[in-house]
């Protein structure tokens, strides 16, 4: 019997391969943009859970030096025979190959943290090789593929146990690489000490004990997590639009299916009977949907990875690796999202089916003409989702609110607008005086309830674009103004050493304009582990530096080393502002003078004048200098500098080189935003195209007798497409305004949430005229075939449904 | 990988290939390193320190102490040099390893600490002049003012739940194995330079857990250095140092190998004068077994050197003074019964 049952289901797919297929292509759509964003999510974290243990592994403890710099090889040698149980480590950025690396030296007979099997394969080095010039070091087969070559003649093997990004070598080696001198990073403490120890205060009073989890620059996990978690909204929402066009699929099918139903209850099938097969066969149709969603998603996935691991490294200077590994938890949360996705979509179907009165009329105008309630429900319910998302607006704080407000506002919009197309129309239906129009408007608010999910997910679809393209273009201006402001020295100079740094200055300073030492310690302010700057008295800064707020005489107060400045995200956490006073380190009192605007940089900073910075640590490094020189001097200056000094290959930057580079990491930042906002139009106009198509065989009747009055079949059909179009273009006009909401809270509720900063808003009317016109451009796409049909469709067809139809 | 299993690759993959061959690799061949010389002389101070371009050295101290507690107690401090090219080698990239053991055993209990560090930076090392042979602030130093450098030593460790602090007076002269110093290993030819200072009275303060006992003793001092001083086919050694009540002292050892092993040792009389013993006046049999990290370690001894009339029965005062380093050994005090009573030290690696 159950067999029975479901090879006559079956049947229905079988007359109709193409609602299969669009329910399959729907669903496994939907599947695959969430999926791809969690691949990428998972494989990122992986990434960062892995560098982070062997960067600075989270449940050790530490040694570092005060001031932020470099631990002295003789302070090393100390603690170790005072009986400090540490093994030495050395990390630093550099250029090898082609690219540019993190070098991590550790001591490979103490470090308690190295990656497993490195030493145990048969193309392990002997251990001379690793601490002896050239070297050996160990990397990712991705890293090894991105440096080339040539590597200065260091032997790299391929490990995949080290993650991207990083060379992993013996301290030997490291050390000149990075030209360190016997200087280190950080000291790790394994967890052996001995019975007793001297205090760090007694042997090396510059240094301090790190608690794990400690330090600013090791710790990039919240902002990398809030750039997941728009991901993940990005994902979320691709995957509702994509459900649209499921749940009006299986609408549509379990609508076609009436009859058949009602003729199984009458044959003695019980309705629980019936809903259970239906739900079988759903399940059925989410899991085979849902494989063929995780395969594309995976595609979609490693299409999109090089960009995320770019704006990662460029972001947050974190590597993921480049392949995307299969994990079983990914498999499972993107099936168990296609069958709750299918539950959802379909519920309403199977109720109603669940509920199917035998007695009823059989039909096929359920589905197609949805009745005047289903508009008023979903507009209450609407209503409803609109006033809660403000609610959580209202009532909580951070990302999870934000992104609460505008799942809530989106969708609470998406659920209105058949009310407010249906007003509109019925707005024409009343101007219109001809016997054309008239016929046009009716038969498009008869056409309005079939179509109106795949138009709610236009609408969500354009809103998006609207609403992120806004941000982001918002940002860029406000990004590119922000870089002339704060980059205004011509040229940036980075020396190897203090010592080498102070030549630097002496020579720099008969030559140039002005040379602005750039010097920064860490400290904590109010408990906030940030960078303090110092900086001389100059116009430079005085008239360039992007203040938001400040005091009257701001930068004298500064200069006399009665306030401070702190940065925007600084200002935000502590919810602070010009007047307020803060806590630096233990000691320091001092007003907030003003906020600065920082965009790019996740840390709270603050900037005090040098000689306050310096009284309170003496030991600063001065090696990085601004230099202001007439912008036509740069490239001479360049030459002589390099020519005087062995400065590091990246110790002389231009003012262009930076802002270049850094608008470089800005636009790749927002690629993978671009392209979920692409697939997500594309989404939308496959839900429009599913739409009329489906609505094709049940407009004949409707058409029929207008073409028996005398308009041509191309009349008709011109009709046809104006009215997609016409739909189409309204629901783009009713987008905008939601679009601008949503631009709102990402630039007002998710930028600060995410990096602490609020950004202006700016609107781009030509970009909006744009994706209109896009938007319209896939309605009438969507309509064309249809359409096409439509001329060519024999007339006899059109007669025969005067017979057919009852 | 934890640091143990590194540390001990480090000390087994010697250049040469990835086979180690004989216990810890130290039957590997001894390219580039220098010999030992059987017409060696010695030259003092400066053969205490450090003998770069030699393959493996070491200051090997073990100590049987009595507490005032009037419980026996055993001390060892070692440092250990492991070379991976002949030479001394500056700053990160020195080739000399520096690994040092320490351990405190009580008749209940063996603990036992390890550390490392390459040479070149400072860490670890030996001086010569004063003598001073170090890992961190784990120490061996001279404080001799006249005579011999070795004669007066400061001698402190500690490690997780233990230390120790020692001053020793030797009142002997230095020993020297084999043929003067020139001590053969195998049948083969390997060979070491091997000289001893066996006559160590000392007196200090021991701790573990939270107690402190002040103690008293005796000690002796190893020291050897070679570049290859096991034949391939020799697996490991027993080694023993003891000390009669008499006044007299012996070291006898046996390297294992698949046959009868290789036996030699040297007689010591309470006035310092030496004889060598041959591998047919030895004889070492075990008599009990312990298991220990999945080993059967013999715990119970008869050593019998007839033409000294030595028939003596060696027990361990704690079976399991187990060093569980990384590479790891048998080390710890031993008590002598039979024709000879008296106590002493026992080694046994490669099981």
């Amino acid at each position: 019997m159950t067999f029975a049952v479901f090879s006559a289901f079956w049947s229905h797919w079988h007359r109709h391969p193409g609602q299969f297929a669009t329910l399959l292509l729907g669903l496994a759509l939907a599947t695959a943009l969430w999926s791809a964003v969690q691949a990428i999510n998972g494989h990122a974290r992986h990434s960062y859970a892995e560098a982070a243990n062997l960067l600075t592994p989270r449940a050790q403890l530490h040694v570092t030096a005060r001031s932020g710099g470099m631990i002295p090889l003789d302070d090393y040698v100390a603690l170790r025979r005072a009986g400090w149980r540490l093994s030495p480590v050395l990390e630093g950025r550099t250029r090898l190959g082609d690219g540019f690396v993190t070098i991590l030296g550790v001591d490979m007979f103490t470090y308690p943290f190295l990656p497993e099997g490195l030493t145990s394969s048969e193309t392990a080095p002997a251990p001379l090789e690793l601490l002896r010039p050239p070297g050996v070091g160990f990397a990712h087969p991705h890293t090894i593929a991105r440096l080339g070559l040539d590597t200065d003649g260091l032997q790299l093997i391929p490990s995949t146990r080290i993650p991207v990004g990083i060379v992993f070598a013996d301290i030997a080696i490291a050390d000149r690489r990075l030209r360190a001198d016997g200087n280190l990073s950080r000291l790790v403490l394994p967890p052996r000490q001995p019975m007793t120890r001297p205090a760090l205060s007694k042997i090396a009073p510059n240094l301090t004990l790190v608690a794990p989890d400690g330090g600013p620059d090791t710790d990039v996990e919240p902002l990398t997590d809030s750039f997941h978690l728009n991901l993940t909204a990005f994902g979320l929402l691709s995957f509702a639009v994509g459900l649209f066009i499921v749940q009006g699929m299986i609408g549509l099918a379990l609508e076609q299916r009436r009859i058949l139903v009602r003729s199984l209850r009458v044959m003695g099938l019980t309705a629980r009977h019936v809903t259970l097969a239906l739900l079988t066969e759903l399940m059925g149709l989410a899991v085979l949907a849902g494989l063929a969603g995780l395969l594309l998603g995976y595609v979609i996935a490693t299409l999109l990875l090089p960009d995320v691991t770019t704006t990662l490294r460029g972001l947050y200077n974190t590597d993921i690796g480049g392949t995307l590994a299969l994990r079983p938890g990914w498999v499972a949360s993107g099936l168990a999202m296609a069958v709750m996705g299918t539950t959802l979509a379909g519920a309403h179907a199977v109720w109603r089916m669940h509920n199917l009165p035998i007695a009823g009329i059989a039909g096929t105008e359920g589905w197609a003409q949805t009745p005047r309630q289903t508009i008023r429900w979903q507009a209450v319910v609407g209503t409803a989702l609109l006033g809660a998302g403000l609610v959580v607006l209202w009532a909580f704080d951070g990302l999870l609110a934000g992104f609460g407000f505008m799942a809530g506002f989106l969708i609470g919009a998406a659920l209105l607008l058949p009310l407010c197309l249906d007003g509109t129309v019925r707005l024409g239906a009343r101007l219109a005086v001809k016997p054309v129009p008239q016929w046009v408007w009716a038969d498009m608010r008869g056409q309005l309830s079939g179509l109106s999910t795949a138009l709610m997910a236009l609408l969500l679809a354009v809103a998006t674009n609207i609403g992120v393209g806004t941000m982001v273009s918002s940002f860029r201006l406000t990004f590119t103004n922000w870089l002339d402001q704060r980059l205004a020295s011509e040229l940036y100079v980075t020396a190897r050493d203090d010592v080498q740094g102070a030549q630097v200055e002496i020579w720099l300073a008969e030559r140039v304009q002005a040379v602005l030492p750039v010097q920064f310690a860490r400290t904590e302010l109010e408990g906030q582990p940030i960078r303090v700057y110092g900086i001389v008295d100059h116009e430079t800064y005085r008239d360039h530096w992007p203040l938001l707020d400040h005091m009257p005489r701001v930068w004298r107060m500064l200069a006399d080393g009665q306030a401070a400045l702190i940065n925007e995200q600084l200002a935000r956490r502590l919810n602070v502002g010009p007047g307020d006073p803060v806590r630096f380190g233990r000691d320091l009192r001092l007003p907030v003078a003003g906020v600065y605007s920082d965009y790019g940089n996740p840390f709270g900073q603050a900037i005090l004048s040098q000689a306050l910075l310096l009284s309170h640590f003496p030991d600063t490094p001065r090696r990085q200098f601004g230099v202001r020189i007439p912008p036509d001097d740069v490239p001479m200056i360049v030459s002589a500098l390099r020519a005087r000094f062995d400065l590091p290959s990246d110790g002389v930057i231009d003012q262009a080189a930076i802002k270049t580079r850094s608008l470089r990491v800005f636009e790749t930042t927002f690629v993978v935003t671009g392209a979920l906002n692409l697939l997500t139009l594309g989404v939308a106009g496959f839900a429009i195209l599913t739409a009329l198509l489906t609505l094709w065989t049940m407009r004949l009747p409707a058409l029929a007798p207008v073409w028996a009055m005398g308009l041509t079949r191309a009349h008709l059909a011109r009709l046809e497409l104006l009215r997609s179009v016409g739909l189409a273009a309204l629901t783009v006009v009713l987008a905008l305004p939601l679009g601008l909401v949503l631009a709102w809270a990402l630039l007002a509720i998710v930028n600060v949430e995410a990096f602490g900063w609020q950004l202006p808003m700016f609107l781009f009317p030509a970009d909006w005229l744009r994706l209109g016109l896009l938007s319209v451009l896939a309605g009438a796409l969507a309509a064309l075939w249809p359409t096409l049909k439509l001329t060519r469709i024999p007339p006899a067809d059109l007669v025969k449904v005067f017979s057919n139809e009852r | 990988m934890n640091v143990k299993v590194w540390a001990a690759l480090f000390l087994l993959i010697l250049p040469g290939g990835l086979t180690a061959q004989g216990f810890a690799g130290l039957g590997t061949k001894a390219e580039g390193f220098a010999l030992p010389d059987p017409a060696h002389i010695f030259d003092f101070p400066a053969d205490h320190g450090a003998h770069p371009d030699y393959r493996l050295e070491w200051w090997y101290l073990t100590a049987n102490l009595q507490g005032i507690d009037g419980r026996a107690y055993g001390v060892q401090w070692t440092l250990f040099r492991s070379a991976l090219a002949p030479e001394a080698g500056t700053g990160w990239s020195s080739p000399q390893i520096w690994l040092a053991h320490a351990a405190l055993t009580t008749p209940e209990a063996h603990f036992v600490d390890e550390r490392l560090s390459r040479g070149g930076v400072g860490v670890a090392g030996v001086t010569a002049t004063p003598f001073r042979a170090w890992m961190d602030h784990w120490s061996m130093t001279s404080d001799a003012t006249e005579g011999d450098a070795l004669d007066s030593l400061a001698l402190r460790a500690d490690g997780p739940g233990f230390a120790y602090d020692l001053k020793l007076i030797a009142d002997g002269p230095l020993i020297f194995h084999g043929d003067a110093g020139f001590s053969v290993k195998s049948r083969e030819g390997q060979a070491s330079h091997y000289y001893s200072q066996p006559f160590y009275r000392l007196s200090g303060l021991i701790t573990f857990d939270d107690t402190r006992v002040a103690v008293t003793g005796t000690a002796w001092l190893d020291r050897e250095w070679s570049s290859q001083p096991l034949a391939a086919d020799q697996s490991g050694w027993d080694w023993f140092a003891l000390r009669f009540d008499t006044g007299d002292k012996m070291m006898v050892f046996r390297l294992r190998d698949t046959e009868d092993g290789y036996r030699s040792g040297t007689w010591i009389s309470a006035d310092g004068t030496t004889a060598t013993l041959s591998h047919n006046q030895i004889r070492m049999t075990p008599l009990d077994h312990v298991h220990i990290a999945a080993r059967q370690i013999p715990v119970r001894w008869t050593v019998t050197v007839p033409s000294r009339d030595v028939h003596v029965t060696v027990a361990a005062l704690n079976p399991h003074s187990w060093m569980d380093t990384s590479i790891p050994y048998w080390e710890g005090p031993v008590t002598l019964s039979g024709s000879h009573p008296g106590h002493g030290y026992l080694e046994m690696t490669g099981y």
